[in-house]
């Protein structure tokens, strides 16, 4: 079977990658665009805490013996700590100075974090293992399923979903969303809004680290794993514009799955084809698609 | 908006009299004049390519505004878009700086087109990621050599008569072009235009309302900007007859903002001292190499928690004159 002279195999297996790249696109610039609604600063240690994410689970496996799924739950912790102590011990410092800062720091932090873990571990990248329970696949009649794979989309999509209702349904989430608009009035009502800062560097860090842990069996754990990715979510968050937590989890699907068909059509592109649509939107409509200026 | 910390310190203004500017100028040309008969002059003839690209960067940040974390696409086009006229078209090298000059100068103005739509943060993450898209098309264009880059690039015969095989000539036309570009950013920063951009960093929508296109004036200082930075890169090609895509990369854009940050952020002499002390950091830390990226990230922590005046901004705080 062929569609458009493409063989279907080849098509849909393109679109699955494009949807699994875009589960990681879409956790990642979630992540940003949470820290960024309340910190307004851009992270840019994120790919770093993403592979940390990743290392986490492999430590957990080879030093203690702890296994994939409680590495999914323990690796975001304690990934997000770090995240915790080093807004405490940097990132409050900077709240009063221009945004930059942030993003300078944090830049810095990534060098350092990436070349330790360098200098430890090479760069070749170290296997690690798929749960058992995930192992094998299932034949859909037009193409083969990786019970992986489909996990992989499944949970990310389950973890945006719960991230976005939690921002926006709940009453933890009312209170987030009015630190960001006003933290001083925040502050009057008696609402401990450091604490919850702190909180929220956390959480976009925790879910980072999830995304770590979910690639880790199928991209290997690689001390520059996140190194080039952070730059096309950055790209990936301009095109959505930060306003919005769903416009960031749609674009990420989206773009992941623009990616995929450009592999198939034409591969020259397809490592540039999210920086080239930047540029389209940018022109278009310079605030992102679901973007407000400010 | 104006209660915020700005990024880079306030410029000095034009009544404080330029007298120690001048004599800090004469300074910093007789040190890289002299420097030779007592350091290795490859390493000052690095030292001062990169002291124009972190200038051509401070140009941007200091007087604009403007924080561009791509300003590797320009120093690397400009290295390609020379390295291929001096090597396969045989091109003087007087025409193949010029040549790689000017392609830096119009990728300036495209990008710069796009990127001073958004600002502050936004500008820095889309400068990032065109200078990746960038980055990956000359990884995969056939005339970059990929991996290998372009090698023995020849330094030919500056204007027909002078060989620059030699270190001396090479030395001289290195040193020229750096003074030549350091002195034009100079003019430029005390000219009425850099007036108006200090104008525009301080109080955009003021600078709007007196009638001033910003964005014309800050496309103009990013399209000067790179070409400026591609003239460091085509430069830079001549004296190491290496065009690579080290130059490219993100790290490059990383390692430019380190220099600018370290010297002093909107200094005239900030980004040289800064160049001057990461380049020989990286000179002597060469022998532990993966090192560097390490101290480098802490480089820039300690800068930006303890530091943030920079160097040069430390030491004209310390004698009350802008430096």
């Amino acid at each position: 079977m062929e569609v458009f002279g493409i063989p279907t195999q080849a098509l849909f297996g393109q679109l699955l990658i494009g949807l699994i790249n875009g589960s990681f696109y879409a956790l990642l610039s979630l992540g940003l665009a949470v820290i960024f609604g309340l910190l307004n600063i851009i992270n840019f240690t994120h790919g770093a805490q993403y592979m940390m994410g990743a290392f986490c689970a492999y430590f957990l496996l080879t030093k203690l013996g702890i296994g994939y799924w409680w590495a999914l739950v323990i690796a975001p912790l304690a990934v997000g700590f770090v995240g915790m102590v080093i807004e405490r011990l940097m990132l409050a410092r900077l709240y009063k100075l221009d945004h930059l800062y942030g993003l300078l720091l944090t830049f810095g932090l990534a060098l350092i974090i990436q070349g330790l873990f360098r200098n430890e571990y090479g760069t070749s990248g170290i296997p690690y293992p798929l749960p058992q329970e995930l192992s094998g696949g299932r034949n859909l009649g037009f193409m083969f399923l990786p019970n992986y794979r489909a996990w992989v989309i499944l949970a990310s999509i389950v973890v945006c979903l719960a991230t976005w209702f939690a921002i926006e349904k709940t009453r933890l989430g009312a209170y987030l969303r009015a630190a960001t608009e006003n933290p001083e009035l925040v502050q009057a009502f008696g609402i401990n809004v450091p604490r919850m800062i702190t909180l929220t560097y956390g959480f976009g860090v925790a879910l980072a680290a999830f995304a770590g842990v979910m690639a880790a069996p199928i991209y290997q754990v690689n001390p520059l794993m996140g190194a080039d990715l952070i730059i096309v979510v950055f790209a990936v968050v301009v095109i959505g514009g930060m306003g919005s937590i769903m416009g960031s989890i749609v674009t990420g699907f989206a773009l992941g799955l623009i990616e995929g068909l450009t592999k198939v059509f034409y591969p020259e592109a397809s490592n540039t084809v999210i920086f080239i649509i930047m540029a389209i939107v940018l022109m278009i409509k310079p605030a992102g698609l679901f973007g407000t200026q400010r | 908006m104006s209660a915020v910390h700005k990024l880079a310190p306030r410029a000095a203004s034009r009544a404080d009299g330029l007298a120690h500017q001048r004599i800090a100028t004469a300074v910093m040309i007789a040190f890289f004049a002299l420097a030779p008969l007592v350091a290795y002059p490859v390493f000052l003839m690095k030292v001062m390519c990169f002291a124009l690209f972190a200038c051509a960067f401070n140009l941007l940040i200091g007087y604009g505004g403007l924080l561009s974390f791509g300003h590797a696409m320009f120093l690397g086009t400009a290295g390609y878009a020379s390295a291929h006229a001096a090597k396969v078209w045989g091109f003087p090298p007087e025409f193949a700086i010029l040549f790689g000059t000017a392609c830096s100068a119009l990728l300036g103005l495209v990008t710069g087109l796009l990127a001073i739509r958004r600002q502050g943060i936004y500008f820095a993450m889309i400068t990032l990621a065109l200078a990746q898209m960038v980055y990956f098309f000359y990884l995969q264009a056939p005339f970059t050599g990929g991996e290998d880059g372009i090698q023995a690039v020849p330094r030919g015969k500056l204007f027909g008569v002078l060989e620059l095989d030699g270190v001396w000539a090479m030395y001289s036309l290195v040193f020229a072009v750096f003074v030549g570009g350091f002195l034009l950013i100079h003019r430029t920063v005390h000219s009425p235009f850099g007036q108006v951009l200090k104008a525009i960093r301080e109080n955009e929508p003021r600078a709007l309302s007196l009638g001033y296109d910003v964005n014309r004036y800050k496309l103009l200082a990013y399209v000067l900007s790179a070409t400026l930075a591609g003239l460091a890169g085509a430069t830079k090609v001549l004296v190491f007859e290496l065009a690579s895509l080290t130059d490219v990369h993100w790290t490059m854009s990383g390692e430019v903002v380190l220099m600018v940050l370290l010297g002093g952020l909107g200094t005239v002499f900030g980004p040289v001292v800064g160049a001057l002390i990461i380049i020989s950091m990286e000179n002597y830390l060469a022998q532990i190499g993966s090192w560097v990226t390490v101290v480098q990230g802490v480089i820039f922590v300690i800068c930006v928690l303890t530091f943030r005046r920079g160097v040069i901004g430390e030491l004209g705080r310390l004698i009350r004159k802008p430096l």
